[in-house]
């Protein structure tokens, strides 16, 4: 009889300490000798975790009001412009948005700073009305003075993403780093048999309402990511070969690390931000189990020539071969190297693993399906 | 015994064949994998030189009487290892071996003594946690 668990059971196991919790990778080798008809019945939970640079995130923060109240306008953090287009004093900070003064700085190490707990100057303007009479305000603001400070990313953890290289004969500077000329290197950028969707490339449990870890914190998936794809050429294994499905996701600025928040600047691209991002998968049947038993010779990428105009495509790599330094392309062997950090992703998959063996996080069966949001 | 050095020029010293007089007089094997030199300034050489550890010591006698500095090539290369995140962008571009991923933990393994201060870590590492004297 074919095994089925309930997101309820698998929970109840959690609460009486009794689930087996599993990292992906632990997962993948498990597979090697055993089938998923045995998987599904010896484990119930699948960490997954990643931990890249993700530029389409940042944080909605409400300051407080001020006395005399202000409607704030033309705030910068930091000098870091930032959004101030919604209610008095609400603003978001995006993690590319970067300094007037200060090359290099931007929205995301104003982000990594809060997460640290550091204080941050805050300058803006008001037009003055009758309800909100201040013109203008200066002073210092920490994760602990403002009332609310909370991550909201467009797109994070895609769903696998394309290989750099660049045939071109002079260094270009992008954001999948440093390519050199003459595909002297090629990048690459996820977590392989670790990441969150290539363990359910159908996104059959990740859906609205997921909790996740994100940052440290306890988050959840609030949508489907922008530039969202589910039509993408997919492999054997039912692994997209390209770019595909991202998530929206969301969390308290003021319960993360920055073992898991890191801000970062790429040479002549920008700042951007390292998000950690951590999804437990229900092992609910004998098929979920197959998709977390897929490992880095099952999932493939497409190499992109960045130095292309039209980003020719110039074939297709497994993460065991990208994962092994070098890798053989048009009869030359490529240095390849990563964007993403295996070594902080697997240190999220370990602790999100503990945190559900000791009970302080429970799964939760979305509210509604991705692909049921429409486009 | 192979190892690289860093020699730092004072601008007097720049007129006088140096490397000649290690490799003629002091019998040293070298190979010249950077250098930056004008006459009448400061300049810096980086040199694999490879030798018997008395002449290497008889060669650098003769840069203290020059009075030429000279370092470990793994002085000149900074890195603040506490800060990095083993993201390995900087592996990318490290022909020298000096950067690699470790391949059973993934964290960067970082061998000083096999920089070759091209300098192109402290533009591809995105926590700029590099920093490198030669270039500066």
């Amino acid at each position: 009889m074919q095994v089925k668990k309930t997101y309820e059971e698998i929970n109840r196991k959690i609460e009486r300490g009794e689930a087996v919790v599993l990292t992906a990778e632990e997962v993948s080798e498990m597979a090697q000798s055993l089938p998923p008809s045995e998987i599904v019945k010896k484990v119930d939970v699948v960490t997954t975790a990643t931990f890249g640079p993700m530029c389409s995130s940042g944080a909605f923060i409400n300051f407080g009001h001020t006395d005399p109240p202000m409607r704030m306008e033309n705030i910068t953090l930091n000098e870091v412009p930032v959004y101030g287009g919604v209610a008095a004093v609400d603003a978001y900070i995006g993690a590319t948005s970067e300094s007037e003064t200060r090359q290099g700085y931007g929205g995301a190490h104003v982000i990594e700073d809060l997460v640290a707990g550091k204080s941050i100057g805050i300058k803006c303007r008001g037009k003055g009305t009758d309800c909100y009479p201040r013109r203008e305000y200066q002073g210092t603001i920490d994760k602990h003075s403002v009332k609310e400070i909370f991550m909201f990313n467009p797109r994070n953890a895609y769903q696998n993403y394309c290989a750099a290289v660049n045939g071109t004969n002079k260094t270009i500077y992008t954001y999948m780093g440093v390519l050199l000329p003459r595909m002297g290197n090629l990048t690459y950028s996820t977590s392989g048999e670790l990441s969150p969707l290539l363990n359910d490339p159908f996104l059959r449990t990740i859906g609205v309402g997921t909790r996740i870890f994100l940052g440290g914190a306890q988050g959840f998936v609030g949508w489907k990511g922008t530039q969202f794809r589910t039509d993408v050429e997919r492999n054997k294994y039912g692994i997209p070969v390209k770019n595909a499905a991202t998530l929206s996701v969301i969390g308290n600025i003021k319960e993360m690390s920055t073992d898991y928040i890191r801000a970062a600047y790429f040479e002549k691209y920008g700042v951007t931000l390292f998000v950690g991002i951590g999804i437990p998968i229900p092992v609910l049947d004998e098929d979920m189990a197959a998709r977390v038993s897929v490992n880095n010779k099952q999932i493939e990428t497409t190499i992109i020539d960045y130095g292309s105009p039209g980003r020719d495509e110039l074939g297709r790599i497994s993460y065991r071969d990208l994962l092994s330094g070098s890798i053989r392309l048009m009869g030359r062997k490529i240095r390849t190297a990563p964007l993403s950090s295996l070594s902080v992703a697997r240190n999220i998959a370990a602790e999100l693993a503990a945190r559900i063996t000791d009970g302080s996080f429970k799964l939760t069966q979305p509210v509604q399906e991705l692909t049921a949001l429409g486009i | 015994m192979k190892k690289k050095y860093v020699l730092t020029f004072p601008p007097e010293a720049t007129n006088e064949p140096v490397t000649f007089r290690l490799v003629k007089d002091f019998g040293l094997e070298i190979n010249i994998l950077r250098a930056e030199i004008n006459a009448g300034q400061e300049g810096k050489l980086l040199l694999e030189i490879k030798s018997r550890k008395e002449e290497l010591e008889n060669g650098l006698k003769y840069l203290e009487s020059r009075k030429i500095g000279y370092a470990p090539v793994s002085d000149e290369i900074m890195f603040n290892a506490q800060q990095c995140i083993h993201c390995g962008s900087c592996t990318a571009v490290c022909f020298s071996g000096a950067l690699e991923m470790d391949p059973h933990n993934r964290n960067l393994l970082f061998s000083p003594e096999k920089c070759i201060a091209c300098g192109l870590c402290t533009k591809a590492c995105p926590l700029r946690l590099f920093n490198l004297e030669f270039a500066s």
